[in-house]
């Protein structure tokens, strides 16, 4: 069982997540975050967060999202930690309506 | 220009409350650019509130919250001021003399009552004391649960409810891995619940389950999830609110029971937890002992999202005789802090302490007191942080005078002989609990008892 971050959060980069991560285990680069699977406790308060529902839960996955697990656990450690919240990237918005939200 | 917050002159804060949302005020507080010293206390002899006593056994992985609260506590500049009740043992305004601000995160100590006849019978209970009970809080310890009953009713759907029902319905094999208390673990294995009923006043639309603790309950060894396909056709309104792409989790919740209703009972299993909706309990029958819970059946009505559910006037009846109540969580007022006693919480902006809308000089508030009993662990962490940020912006109000700081509250402390619990003194207690687990295959074993934590340490 994990939690990870998918293709939705690709040039968005919200941050919502973070701020009710009680791990901090979210990572960034310059494009998403990535959820580190050693420290991630799969409390799922992140999910209802994501303005773009880029987070899936363990059983949830959607099939065609699953190659983000192995992302997911390759990037974060080496990324920087996200502790608070950013500034979304920009056209976040642009394509967060674009996704249909 | 105040100096406060300066190395000559940190910043003192005492938080009151140990669980997360005290945790992260603190570390919300070691992060900052400011000098501080924060002065964590707790009334119980051990850290970490409902982690430790809230979140279920089985759910250990939750638990690991904990590794980041000890990395908090690794910090010179925190200190562990544990078995020490604020209000009682010293009181608030000893706090306001000897640090510069007081953060109050002390959670919501205490449930919801339902209000009708034959609440208090035996056999009526909180699900807060068969909660703490079964995780080993000294306060619950020797609480007696009457598990010789065929029917357990559960009355609420949060995730609370579903903790309760979930460790009704596992077998002793499922929890004797975990860090269930003992004593718990011993009663569960004689207990004859067979039939769990676990009651929603609005309908499978609006239960509170997070979607994964609601697909527990396909998984268990010997416990089947039952729910009437009747139970759930929904009205117009509940149709749109499934429908909105952004209460996707209360689709989730309601596909999930769909799937429960559509699985053949597996006849091996010899328990059932039957999911049930738009009932109300109106009385409590029984001599002495619950006998029988009166049900009414409930209608919604309003639009969508704003619904709220109606009795009928229909009424049914079960036969159990042990109840637990979860239908909400309300704070305990602490003597010298303004309490709302409508909601159970401290009133407050942002965080900032208020009495009759002014606000109170040097009082914060964070977690469940501040804000009620709502979300998750993680929840806590944007609460705090968003108290801590009220709180530095204010620092310069905050430099009254010298202050007497945690020597003071100490030598308090001593001379009412009471023995003050520090991080290292917990860490022997931590220690002893993890060895007393190991046989047993348990990650630890709880010390239940007080006097036998701090004989531990003495």
């Amino acid at each position: 069982m994990t939690t990870i971050v998918t293709d939705n959060c690709k040039g968005c980069r919200f941050t919502d997540c973070v701020t009710v991560c009680p791990v901090a285990c979210f990572h960034y680069d310059d494009e998403m975050l990535y959820i580190d699977p050693d420290t991630c406790i799969d409390c799922s308060a992140c999910i209802p967060e994501c303005p773009v529902q880029a987070i899936y839960e363990g059983d949830d996955i959607p099939e065609d999202q699953e190659h983000w697990i192995d992302i997911n656990a390759e990037k974060a450690p080496e990324l920087p930690v996200c502790e608070e919240q950013m500034e979304p990237l920009p056209g976040a918005e642009e394509r967060k309506a674009a996704l249909g939200f | 220009m105040s100096d406060l917050g300066t190395s000559s002159k940190p910043l003192l804060v005492a938080i009151v409350g140990s669980g997360p949302s005290g945790f992260y005020a603190a570390e919300a507080l070691l992060k900052s650019e400011i000098s501080v010293k924060v002065d964590l206390f707790d009334r119980l002899p051990s850290p970490y509130g409902l982690v430790r006593s809230g979140v279920a056994p089985d759910h250990q992985k939750l638990k690991q919250a904990i590794k980041l609260y000890e990395k908090i506590a690794d910090s010179p500049d925190f200190n562990l001021v544990a078995n020490v009740n604020v209000g009682t043992d010293i009181d608030i305004d000893d706090l306001r003399a000897s640090h510069h601000a007081v953060i109050i995160a002390c959670g919501a100590e205490t449930d919801r009552k339902l209000d009708i006849p034959g609440e208090d019978l035996t056999g009526s209970y909180t699900a807060t004391e068969f909660v703490g009970w079964y995780n080993g809080h000294p306060d619950y310890r020797d609480r007696q649960f009457d598990l010789s009953h065929d029917v357990a009713v559960i009355i609420g759907q949060g995730n609370v409810a579903a903790d309760v029902s979930r460790i009704l319905s596992k077998t002793v094999d499922e929890l004797k891995h975990t860090d269930i208390a003992q004593h718990a673990l011993d009663v569960l294995a004689e207990s004859k619940v067979k039939e769990i009923h676990v009651i929603g006043r609005r309908g499978p639309a609006q239960a509170k389950f997070t979607p994964k603790e609601l697909r527990e309950f396909g998984e268990l060894g010997d416990c089947h999830p039952m729910i009437d396909e009747q139970e759930l056709e929904l009205n117009t309104a509940s149709k749109t609110e499934l429908e909105e792409k952004t209460n996707i989790g209360s689709k989730k919740i309601y596909d999930q029971f769909c799937e429960f209703a559509a699985m053949t009972a597996d006849t091996n299993k010899t328990k059932r937890c039957y999911f049930r909706f738009l009932l109300s309990p109106i009385e409590l029958l029984g001599n002495e002992k619950l006998e029988t819970v009166v049900l009414e059946k409930n209608k919604l009505s309003g639009d969508a999202f704003k619904q709220s559910a109606r009795g009928t006037g229909e009424r049914l009846e079960l036969e159990t005789g042990i109840l637990f109540r979860s239908i909400g969580y309300r704070g305990v007022p602490i003597t010298g802090i303004p309490f709302r006693d409508d909601w159970g919480t401290i009133p407050n902006i942002e965080g900032r302490v208020t009495e009759n809308d002014k606000l109170v000089p040097q009082l914060y508030t964070a977690g469940w007191i501040k804000r009620g009993p709502s979300g998750i662990i993680g929840t806590n962490r944007a609460c705090s942080v968003e108290t801590v940020e009220c709180l530095l912006a204010d620092i310069s109000a905050l430099d009254t005078g010298n202050k007497s700081g945690i020597n003071n509250i100490l030598s308090l402390l001593k001379d009412k002989n009471i023995r003050v619990v520090d991080y290292a003194d917990w860490k022997k207690i931590d220690s002893e609990e993890i060895k007393q687990g190991e046989p047993k295959g348990k990650p630890r074993e709880k010390i239940t008892y007080r006097d036998q934590m701090l004989a531990l340490i003495d």
